[in-house]
């Protein structure tokens, strides 16, 4: 681990040098008008990973969807704030959301309007950026059913919304897809696409593409059937649904499904790999990140945990949990899947976002997506195929021995089993995983992922759950605390080429915000104590940091406003997962406390207090 | 006399003083009682003078006995509220283990809160639990902030992992969100 750090750094000292040698090529958008940007040079020492082609850097100024764009880079090619001026980053303005709750939801930013889609209950908020102090022109109250709060897992959270067609899309807490006109907030459809008795809810951030909006549900610890749909944008009509488990027909598993690994071929697999029945409650929630590649017109998405996390309960191989799915976006028919957790053990669920690049892999250009995973590992694969090109840990690793690239399968530490009736100790990484949902960026500029995570290790005791539709369905009596170092959280600077760190930051807290890059050579991100942070891409130096209200989980934007100006953007308002311990004021003298963030947490209500606020910043003029 | 045989002359000297210490007294049979569910008030503004309600005798029996609370312990695990509240922690539902009781923190309360289900989340089990059953449940979630007797909590973690025995953890006040002046129901 030292030597690896110290190559790293010399890596990245080596990177400086060259770069101070010569001088940066940056392109500025001086004209506050649409588009036109010349293409992006990456700077000496890039990793050589790049944007998908089929996807592409093109940015105009606006922020369409959580992710940015369709290969979800977080990426915004905005150089107004950059390295050498940042240090005179202002608050712009600010709005309060009035919710005590997580925000995990990034804003959008469309023409001359600002979109927020709250916490429960999911207010949408349209600010208008033409006139000083960004007032509202609209709010949109979906008025979700209040008994929904008792069954959202990890606090009453939403992930965003997303824009097309002069629409917005959203989800709510009791599982309705809403399209709003985004000029007037006017209702344009709902449609219901899942019942809270049986716990199931939405927190997921839709993705829209080829006319069709892109929705999963939640509910892996309530043992929820997990299902990914695709509404028509136009009506609402759901146009496929495809679940995690059950048989072929279901899972829209037919002729085109060629997955690349043995392991996951077969007939109703979904059903197979499950004790009679089980498949029913097995979870497999697609509550995660959707990316899209327009080229292929397919759909890349991943399953969550199976129900239960016990996971004697469930012998098998638990199919379609913990695991990728490339669909194809008209009919939703599975193309391949490759399960990155078999029967898995600690609720790594696989939701985490998929970053579409083009990279060289032994010499050659290959159409990849990458996944820091849950699990631990991070993940470069074919997206073509799904086959597994390399997984790399990106921290400490004792729940696992690797991933046989040969068969593709993960390898459990035996020692690391749980068992029901005893407590494990020392799994690394925790059941939050090694990252949780919080997406990573990309920059191509430096050709690397920019990854917030964390450096939690936990003890496990399983005991048999019962299935009481509605309630959670868990079955394990877990406990985190920090990994190696002490530090819970980690903010890794990460060559996907190589597979290896250029730089870390080691955070107190768990980093649970996702991270944005910009041109400007800049990456922001936010800590759970309320530091909002940006950091040389280059280096990892801690350039500029404002303190805001309350915890950040949210998810950093950057857009140009309608003044010609680039502006940065960001939820302020503890919650979530660990989170909950403030937000919903929780007793940590309890370990086991939010599904095991007690002690994990026990000090994060004297760093932070709950309470939602947008903040946007700008260049101090 | 070896040492042995004396050690064991003395334990039986403490059982036999033990034996005569008061313990819960538990019915082995249940008595009749009436059929309804207390419906406790939910607010201490009560327009006019306020009116007294009397005390359900079933808070009591149930309350400071032992038997009941590990009952009570036993359905908490089973019946999924430990999914929601943990040890007393809480995580999707709200902390029991603290000082803090948004609809009420006597036994009476708690079971109409089991009983009725609240509305932002905590689900009615009216049909799906009996009533005693409801209050071995209340009995149980009153232990977790140690509010009955020490000597009937129960010292036995049923969860593996190591959550604090109820004996050793230090009582929490009570706060009555309502109704007034309502302190658990000791009183």
């Amino acid at each position: 681990m030292k030597k690896q750090r110290l190559v790293a750094m010399l890596a990245a000292a080596a990177a400086l040098l060259v770069i101070s040698a010569i001088a940066i090529i940056v392109v500025r958008s001086r004209a506050p008008q649409p588009v036109a940007q010349a293409p992006l040079t990456p700077y000496a020492g890039s990793s050589g990973a790049v944007t998908a082609r089929s996807v592409g850097d093109g940015d105009d100024g606006q922020w369409t969807m959580a992710a940015k764009n369709f290969a979800s880079t977080r990426f915004s090619t905005a150089t107004e704030i950059n390295t050498a001026n940042v240090s005179r980053l202002k608050v712009a303005f600010t709005f309060s959301t009035g919710v005590a709750k997580g925000h995990e939801a990034a804003p959008l930013v469309v023409g001359g309007t600002m979109y927020i889609v709250a916490p429960f209950p999911n207010n949408v908020y349209a600010l208008d950026l033409t006139k000083p102090g960004a007032p509202t022109k609209w709010t949109y109250k979906p008025r979700p059913l209040s008994a929904a709060q008792g069954v959202a897992c990890c606090d009453v959270v939403n992930r965003g919304a997303a824009y097309a067609n002069g629409r917005i899309f959203f989800n709510t807490l009791d599982n309705r897809t809403i399209a709003l006109d985004a000029a007037t907030g006017k209702e344009l459809w709902q449609t219901k696409l899942g019942e809270i008795n049986l716990g199931e809810t939405m927190t997921m951030a839709p993705l829209v593409a080829e006319g069709k909006v892109i929705v999963g549900n939640s509910g892996g610890e309530l043992g929820v059937r997990g299902w990914l749909a695709a509404l028509d944008a136009d009506s609402g009509k759901i146009a496929w649904r495809a679940y995690a488990t059950g048989p072929d027909k279901d899972v829209l598993i037919g002729n085109g499904y060629h997955p690349f690994y043995a392991m996951d071929r077969g007939r109703d697999l979904g059903v197979t790999t499950w004790p009679p029945e089980a498949w029913k409650q097995g979870g497999g929630n697609a509550w995660g990140w959707v990316s899209y590649d327009p080229k292929t017109r397919l759909v890349f998405y991943g399953t969550g945990n199976p129900g239960p996390w016990n996971p004697e309960q469930r012998p098998g191989d638990n199919k379609f949990t913990t695991g990728v799915f490339a669909r194809d976006i008209d009919t939703g028919a599975a193309r391949w899947y490759y399960q990155t957790s078999p029967h898995d053990l600690f609720d790594h669920d696989s939701v985490n976002e998929q970053i579409l690049l083009d990279m060289p892999v032994k010499g050659r250009m290959r159409e990849v997506m990458v996944r820091p995973e849950r699990n631990g590992y991070f993940y470069v694969m074919d997206r073509g195929t799904g086959e597994v090109l390399s997984a790399t840990p990106f921290g400490h690793v004792t729940a696992y021995k690797g991933v046989d690239l040969k068969s593709g399968r993960l390898i459990p530490n035996p020692a690391m089993e749980p068992r029901e009736g005893q407590v494990v100790r020392g799994i690394c990484p925790s059941a939050p995983g090694m990252k949780d949902w919080n997406p990573a960026a990309f920059s191509p500029l430096t050709g690397l992922v920019y990854i917030p995570h964390n450096n939690l290790c936990m003890d496990w005791g399983s005991y048999e759950a019962s299935y009481i539709a509605g309630t959670p369905y868990v079955g394990a009596d877990v406990k985190y605390y920090a990994g190696p170092g002490g530090n819970r959280g980690v903010f890794t600077a990460w060559d996907p080429v190589r597979g290896r760190p250029v730089w870390e930051i080691k955070e107190d807290l768990p980093v649970w915000s996702g991270a944005l890059t910009t041109a400007g050579g800049l990456v922001f991100y936010g800590t759970m104590d309320g530091w909002f942070k940006a950091v040389d891409q280059r280096s990892g130096k801690l350039l500029w940091q404002f303190k805001t209200g309350s915890g950040i989980i949210g998810q950093p934007i950057s857009y140009r406003g309608p003044d010609g100006h680039q502006y940065v953007a960001v939820l302020a308002g503890v919650g979530g997962w660990p989170g909950a311990i403030v937000s919903n004021n929780l007793n940590t003298a309890d370990a086991t406390a939010a599904n095991g963030w007690g002690v994990a947490m026990a000090d994060l209500p004297q760093k932070t207090t709950a309470g939602g606020m947008l903040y946007v910043f700008s260049l101090s003029r | 006399m070896s040492s042995r045989c004396r050690a064991r002359l003395a334990a039986l000297a403490a059982l036999a003083l033990l034996s005569a210490c008061d313990r819960e007294e538990r019915q082995s049979r249940a008595q009749p009682v009436p059929e309804t569910l207390p419906t406790p008030r939910q607010s201490i503004l009560q327009p006019g003078v306020p009116a007294r309600t009397a005390a359900d005798p079933r808070a009591r029996a149930y309350e400071n006995n032992s038997y009941q609370m590990s009952q009570g312990q036993l359905l908490y695990q089973k019946m999924n509220c430990s999914g929601c509240h943990a040890h007393g922690g809480g995580g999707m539902g709200p902390a029991l283990s603290d000082a803090e009781w948004r609809y009420g923190g006597s036994m009476e309360e708690i079971v109409a809160t089991i009983d009725q289900g609240r509305p932002n989340g905590m689900p009615s089990w009216r049909g799906k639990l009996t009533e005693q059953q409801m209050w071995q449940l209340a009995a149980y979630v009153r232990s977790l902030s140690a509010q009955p007797r020490q000597d009937v909590l129960s010292s036995r973690p049923d969860a593996p992992s190591s959550t604090e025995p109820a004996t050793l953890q230090s009582r929490q006040p009570v706060v009555p969100s309502s109704p007034a002046g309502v302190q658990g129901t000791s009183r």
